[in-house]
């Protein structure tokens, strides 16, 4: 019914062209201005155009804890972020690990509206990583699970991991760890380092992290099989990860925004919204990891988006939640730290959050190009100046994050789904 | 042939037609009127059965019976092998018995290559099961019914299109019969979750799939292996449940095989779980008459090894 | 080393043989009724076939006709390798009550006509049993007597006869090889 004209738009900040959207689909896409009728120009003058984000690693808190956050709300707040695509992480209430589970959450997202949500199935029942859940049955539900993760914690035994691994290749799916040795992480609560040492704080050590990635890798390489690191955050993992991608080893890494900005030095402050699993690391750590992401080692930006209603952010450090909110901000924050800083191009920003992604979730109508036929979604993005980040501006039912008030690089104008505008000069499209 | 039978690579197709056209004669004798041959008069064979097993202990008993052999029955229930010596012991003492051949099942696998190996024994080895590794007579006698059903009980299985579908990981029934069906020339595709196929099972002369109902349509026989649902609890599958939904044998599945298609199982059945009931006593169904087809089979083998003499005994 | 072969019946030799054996047959029996033939593998059973098909050229009345392999009730299994089972295929009329005629190629010990006794035992028991055989070379070691035989042949023990027929072995003929050339036995 309606299109829209995208005037003069950057494509992947490049040569500006007119974008036609017409039926869902790209119509037309040409140097030269169109003048089609019956439906609305938008003027871009100044907009980059990215192909529609899509997040691999969010935490939507529904069924169990919808007073932080529910399947509308964080779509909502992702389609504010520029995403057409987020994974509904699968430590719920109850845990989905079966087929109604995820069917629930993936109908509650077809409901809302705001963007494709695909549930991610638990690896093990009720995510005490003793038994496989039923692995086979989500893939062949109408939640078409094809991501697996016990996110919150670590497929910590070898030989569930081992079989993990194997049981997916019969339907392609890919498991995605949350790499953290149990044992070794045992009531941490920052990095282990310089400044937990002296903040009294018990230390979460790296090599909690890169055991695993290390044991996981050599396991995939050896049965053959998928593996994606979730929320990599230490340079030694990167070394890892680049490693095996050396070797052949099927396997995916992504980092959270905060990663790529925040070090464990806020801690310093005792503000549990600096308070994140994986936590906080050296500065060292985000360089490797920005190195890492630019160079293409890892494979996405993953917001890890993580809501905890205010009790659990406003109390002493050791008691609180772990995790901060992050589908608005991410696009501002990946900015910063890539794009201004020189280190990634607009073509590889749309790489690392809208193709790669969509592959490593197998979800073919996702991470296209923008280009005659293909599924229009896009993303309208001002690059120009900085704005706040408000309370108002905040669609998420929780506001634990550190860039609450502070002015970001560039907004998000405009977020197309499929041909439909979900948002339109920054806001929400009723 | 050879002195012993410990594996399905033993044998060459000549030596595995010998065996089946000769099971073919010994079933036609003993399907009739005669329930007792002499051939074998004189001789003694042992089964020594470390693992329970009533149905392949019987077969062979019966089979070894109507050649008119004497059986003796040693059945070690709850031993375990240490270091070899209880094997040991025994295999000296059947050898002091005058046993001609001993017909060995074990939960450990290379048990019966170690007694053919070890000199303990002068007569024939014969391997009923040796723990995950091979069971040379249960493929011969699957071969033996696929060839009887689909190829006119003469030749070879060239291109005959088998489906294995099971824990193969596990299965010595699987392992023997991927060799002995590739030297006889057939097709054979192995279908199971990818945990429940062995590492390097992509160099086996065999298709691998995961796929179970794309497959069906093509299969010509198509042998289900039991399952053991204890197998969850090493996280081979999640449930029972869902390995039946995607790797079980049920009525729909059954009917979606080609009418000529054959339905085998090795047994003893999990109704239910590889398999339905409908399926196992349905038309395709020849799970009876691989029983039978057992001691024809069996027989065959007990008179091609010592029904002559050893070669080495005779001067040429 | 050569061998000196030389032959004793020529094709013309054999045919003729079996023609008589085939009169002979018919008039012992007296006709055809309830008569079987049944050839011991291989060449005996062909030899089987051809003596029905003389029967049934004279009678105008087609015989049944079968095969009995042997192997399983020999007494000497032991002393060579194991033996290949030849088939046997006992026509569908049995052989109970039937005047049963065992053919073979050459009658030698006598340890082949018993086992075939033996065998035939199990599948079934016939009024008679009576024997026809192409070459009888003497030294019996069992009470075993032919009834029909295409030629006698006195042999010594070192001699090796060799039969060949039309079906097996391209040609019709008999030979006598290893004959002791000077003569004394």
């Amino acid at each position: 019914m309606s299109g829209y004209l995208l005037r003069a738009v950057s494509v992947l900040g490049e040569d500006k062209v007119d974008v036609l959207i017409d039926g869902g689909i790209i119509s037309e896409v040409s140097k030269k201005p169109l003048a089609p009728t019956g439906v609305r120009t938008i003027d871009c003058d100044g907009l980059v155009a990215l192909p529609g984000l899509v997040d691999l690693h969010t935490h939507l808190r529904e069924p169990g804890r919808e007073d932080s956050e529910t399947v509308e709300s964080g779509s909502a707040a992702a389609a504010l972020g520029g995403f057409v695509a987020i994974h509904a992480m699968a430590n719920t209430n109850p845990v989905a690990d079966t087929a109604g589970v995820v069917e629930q959450v993936y109908r509650l997202g077809r409901e809302a509206g705001w963007c494709d949500v695909r549930p991610v199935g638990a690896v093990t029942v009720g995510l005490h990583g003793t038994q496989l859940a039923e692995l086979a049955a989500m893939a062949h539900s109408a939640a078409r699970v094809r991501v697996f993760s016990d996110d919150g914690k670590c497929v910590a035994d070898p030989i569930l991991m081992r079989r993990a691994l194997e049981y997916v290749k019969a339907f392609d799916g890919v498991i995605a760890q949350h790499a953290q040795e149990p044992r070794l992480t045992e009531d941490a609560q920052m990095n282990e380092g310089f400044v937990s040492s002296q903040l009294g704080l018990r230390g979460w050590p790296a090599v909690a992290e890169e055991s695993i990635i290390s044991r996981d890798v050599l396991l995939a390489e050896h049965v053959g099989s998928r593996l994606h690191v979730c929320h990599v955050s230490t340079a030694g993992s990167v070394e890892i990860v680049r490693w095996a991608k050396s070797r052949g080893v099927m396997v995916t890494a992504e980092v959270t925004p905060h990663h790529l900005l925040l070090t464990d030095e806020l801690a310093r402050s005792y503000d549990p919204r600096y308070k994140v699993n994986p936590p906080l690391r050296r500065d060292e750590d985000v360089q490797a990891l920005r190195q890492g992401l630019a160079d293409g080692t890892i494979d996405a930006v993953a917001t890890d988006h993580a809501p905890h209603p205010v009790e659990d952010k406003e109390c002493e450090w050791s008691s609180a939640a772990f995790g901060m909110i992050g589908l608005q901000s991410a696009l501002s924050v990946v900015q910063t730290t890539m794009v201004e800083t020189g280190l990634m191009t607009w073509a590889e920003v749309s790489d690392r959050m809208s193709t790669r992604p969509a592959r490593i979730g197998s979800l073919r109508d996702h991470g296209r190009p923008i280009a005659v036929g293909e599924p229009a979604h896009v993303v309208l993005l001002d690059p120009r100046g900085k704005s706040a980040f408000t309370l108002e501006a905040n669609a998420s039912k929780s506001r634990n994050s550190p860039f609450l008030g502070m002015e970001l690089h560039g907004h998000v104008e405009a977020t197309f789904l499929r041909g439909r505008a979900t948002v339109l000069d920054g806001k929400l499209v009723g | 042939m050879k002195r012993h039978l410990l594996s399905a690579s033993d044998l060459n197709v000549d030596d595995a037609i010998l065996i089946l056209d000769t099971a073919e004669e010994l079933a036609k004798l003993v399907d009739g009127p005669v329930k007792k041959l002499p051939t074998l008069r004189g001789r003694t064979v042992v089964n020594l059965f470390y693992e329970d097993s009533t149905r392949t202990r019987i077969s062979f008993e019966a089979a070894a019976k109507r050649l008119s052999a004497d059986v003796i029955n040693f059945t070690a229930k709850g031993s375990s092998v240490s270091k070899g010596e209880s094997l040991k012991d025994t295999a000296l003492t059947l050898q002091a018995m005058g046993a001609d051949a001993v017909i060995v099942r074990h939960s450990a696998s290379g048990a019966a290559h170690q007694l053919a190996a070890s000199g303990w024994i002068a007569g024939s080895v014969i391997n009923a099961g040796d723990g995950t590794h091979e069971h040379p007579s249960q493929a011969l006698l699957d071969a033996f019914t696929m060839r009887r059903h689909l190829r006119g009980s003469k030749g070879d299985l060239a291109g005959v299109r088998v489906t294995i579908v099971g824990d193969v990981l596990h299965s010595r029934v699987a392992r023997s019969n991927v060799l002995l069906l590739a030297t006889l020339g057939a097709e054979v595709t192995l279908v199971a979750p990818p945990t429940l196929m062995p590492f390097g099972v992509e160099q086996w002369p065999c298709e691998i799939s995961y796929d179970l109902d794309r497959v069906l349509p093509r299969t010509e026989a198509l042998m289900m292996l039991r399952v053991q649902g204890e197998r969850m609890n090493n996280a081979f599958f999640p449930s029972m449940r869902e390995y039946s939904r995607g790797y079980g044998l049920d009525d729909k599945r059954a009917s979606a095989l080609s009418p000529e298609a054959i339905v085998m199982h090795p047994g003893p059945m999990n109704r239910g779980l590889e398999i339905s009931a409908g399926a196992a006593d349905g038309l395709r169904s020849v799970i009876v008459e691989q029983v039978a087809n057992g001691v024809s089979v069996r027989m065959a083998i007990l008179y091609l090894l010592l029904g002559g003499a050893f070669v080495e005994e005779v001067s040429l | 080393m050569d061998v000196a072969q030389r032959e004793v019946l020529d094709s013309g030799d054999i045919n003729r043989a079996l023609s008589r054996i085939a009169h002979e047959i018919l008039e012992k029996n007296k006709g055809v009724q309830d008569l079987v033939l049944l050839g011991i593998p291989t060449r005996g059973a062909h030899i089987a076939q051809r003596l029905a098909r003389a029967i049934a050229d004279i009678e105008g009345i087609a015989i049944p006709v079968g095969t009995i392999d042997v192997t399983l009730h020999r007494d000497d299994l032991r002393s060579r390798p194991t033996r290949a089972l030849l088939p046997t295929v006992i026509p569908t009329s049995g052989i109970d009550g039937k005047k049963v005629v065992l053919i073979d190629d050459v009658l030698f010990s006598g340890r082949t006509i018993r086992a075939a006794l033996d065998a035939m035992g199990e599948l079934g028991r016939p009024s008679q049993v009576q024997l026809a055989v192409l070459v009888d070379r003497g030294h019996r070691e069992l009470p075993i007597r032919a009834d029909y035989v295409g030629k006698n042949l006195p042999t010594s023990l070192k001699e090796h006869v060799r039969v060949s027929i039309m079906e097996t072995d391209g040609s019709d003929s008999v030979s006598i090889s290893g004959t002791p050339t000077s003569g004394a036995e």
